[in-house]
């Protein structure tokens, strides 16, 4: 009886060991990005100052005349995100209005879900849309748009992005207590002024988390870009141009043979820091806040 | 009395018509975002449906479009998702356990549960370039299966755990203390009372996250995967490529032949993963029935 006791204590121990494991991996993986990062990225700055990665106005790391200005494809990245949170951002805001304040609750729980498939298509299946359907259609109203460009892309991107802040916004104002509504329905406010002056402030930081995520999915994006904006890394804010983004350039690095430790193989990881050192700070903002700025009911 | 009941009816008049006008403006942006997801489906179906052929499906990618198959990128997926689900789920699930049954130290959970918050929130790139350094180079797997399966396992299970948790949380503490007072440890009382409970709920997170890494093509390009494989993948430590691979790599190709190809492809991928989203909802619906006992 004392050894089975003993026996099971030990099995208890181990199980306990092996779950704390599991639990500290996610840990270990965190460690290990910024680890690989920060190594190479490190090697990177041994050859190249970083004056010249933050002010070169030219990137052509895989030509004979070596430029490192990540300008370049920060510019790309930038566009195309401010082209996207601009379709995304009216889209999305109106659309959780109008489903949190208007809509029935059958409407709601239909057309939330069907949103929501937006989030759960491929990205590569956007990138085909945004390439063979969206910048032809844009093509026949601005003739002089590129087969590649930031505004075709931008736009699907934006589209893809939607349901993020549609979703999370909606969610935020439909948790605002019905009574708030009530009190202000009874000193004669219509649906609208319900809508805009009472739930949206009072979801407010909901709804501002819900678009510093959206941001920060479009800067990381990867495939509608690669697929459908070019490979032409270049400093300027026309949409009608070829571009490339930071992600598009780890991308178009990774298709080539390029042997490890070169200065080329290290780019990518330069790049890579930027760009997960600015989705982490976009996503710490939202949580904060998410967590500052929560007006508490009881 | 200034307001006279003229004035006061005009401003009832254009406060409808400013309700009424906002409430267009709504459904009008409603409309243009299912109206975006009618149109890409459409869209895909009209320039795919015509490639969907048996021959299709068996079919080593091949220079001539008319020829091309999806065989290899189809069978890689399967494998990778199939292992990438064989590391994840048991890890994410274990971890989930852990932060909801056991974590005794508040800080330490705590900073566990922001990491992981954290984690799902970074770009599926970056994870590329973790697996291109630590499975493909350090560790020496090549641009294998298993670099492929382990870097997208790393890329679920922040999304694994987290639904894996709430699954767990719906269980009512009643269930656990009675357990307990039946003389149950507190493994046996996860095992045969918590986990069964909460396995539909689970399973349908984790089929969702798998879901995710099926479209995934990303990663799995920076970690060196191939975009041109004519044979299948005989082990794990084999090279391979995926369906968004393909896509991707047929729709960069000038050649219109090459585009039909891709809507063909697109095609399959969208019946995966809508066989695997009516699984998790199937679930999820059981799941509910079930609780309500």
């Amino acid at each position: 009886m004392r050894q089975q006791i003993k026996r099971g204590y030990v099995g208890e121990r181990a199980i306990h060991l092996v779950l704390f494991v599991c639990g500290t991996l996610s840990i270990v993986t965190t460690l290990g990005i910024v680890a690989v990062l920060l190594f190479e990225t490190v090697e990177f700055f041994r050859e190249v100052s970083i004056v010249e990665f933050l002010t070169d106005p030219q990137w052509t790391p895989l030509f004979a005349d070596k430029h490192f200005g990540v300008l370049s494809l920060v510019s790309g990245t930038v566009l195309t995100a401010g082209i996207a949170i601009s379709v995304a951002m009216p889209i999305g805001l109106l659309s959780a209005t109008y489903l949190s304040e208007y809509a029935s609750e059958g409407v709601r729980r239909t057309l939330k879900p069907l949103l929501e498939i937006l989030a759960g298509i491929p990205t590569v299946v956007y990138g085909y849309f945004a390439l063979l359907f969206v910048t032809p259609l844009l093509q026949a109203v601005i003739p002089s748009l590129s087969g590649f460009n930031a505004l075709g892309p931008g736009i699907v991107m934006g589209v893809m992005i939607i349901p993020m802040i549609s979703s999370l916004s909606e969610d935020a104002m439909y948790a605002v207590p019905q009574s708030l509504r009530e009190a202000a329905y009874a000193l004669g406010s219509s649906k609208l002024q319900v809508a805009l002056k009472v739930v949206v402030p009072a979801a407010f930081s909901g709804i501002a988390a819900s678009l510093l995520l959206a941001v920060s999915r479009a800067i990381g994006e990867t495939m509608i870009l690669a697929i459908a904006a070019g490979q032409q890394p270049r400093l300027t804010l026309n949409p009608l141009v070829p571009i490339e983004t930071m992600t598009a350039y780890i991308v178009q690095v990774s298709l080539g043979d390029t042997p490890t430790g070169t200065i080329e193989y290290r780019t990518i990881f330069a790049v890579g820091m930027m760009l997960f050192v600015s989705t982490l700070g976009l996503n710490l903002i939202s949580q904060w806040f998410r967590e500052r700025f929560r007006e508490q009911y009881e | 009395m200034k307001l006279a009941a003229a004035d006061l009816r005009h401003m009832l008049r254009l406060r409808r018509g400013t309700e009424f006008v906002f409430k267009f403006v709504a459904v009008a942006a409603l409309l243009i975002a299912l109206g975006s997801l009618a149109t890409l489906l459409i869209d895909a179906f009209l320039d795919g449906a015509g490639r969907l052929s048996w021959q299709f499906l068996t079919s080593f990618p091949s220079r001539r479009p008319e020829e091309a198959g999806i065989l290899s990128s189809l069978v890689g997926t399967v494998y990778l998702i199939l292992l990438t689900a064989l590391v994840a789920f048991p890890v994410g699930v274990g971890a989930a356990i852990y932060l909801e049954e056991y974590a005794a130290s508040r800080w330490y959970s705590r900073l566990i549960e922001v990491n992981i918050a954290n984690l799902a929130g970074v770009p599926s790139i970056i994870y590329g370039l973790l697996g291109l350094e630590l499975f493909v180079r350090a560790l020496g797997l090549e641009r294998s299966l298993l670099a492929g399966a382990l870097t997208m396992a790393l890329l679920v299970l922040p999304i694994i755990i987290i639904s894996s948790r709430e699954a767990m949380r719906t269980v009512p503490p009643s269930i656990r203390e009675a357990s307990c007072a039946l003389g149950a440890s507190r493994w046996q009382t996860i095992w045969h009372q918590v986990l069964p409970l909460a396995l539909p709920g689970i399973l349908t997170g984790s089929i969702l996250a798998f879901s995710r890494a099926i479209g995934e093509a990303a990663p799995l390009i920076t970690i060196g995967a191939l975009t041109y494989i004519a044979f299948l993948p005989d082990g794990l430590l084999a090279p391979f490529t995926a369906l968004p691979i393909q896509i991707f790599n047929w729709v960069s190709r000038p050649q219109k032949g090459f585009h039909a190809n891709a809507a063909g492809a697109i095609l399959v991928l969208l019946v995966v993963l809508l066989l695997m989203n009516a699984l998790a909802v199937f679930l999820r619906h059981r799941h509910q029935q079930r609780l309500r006992l």
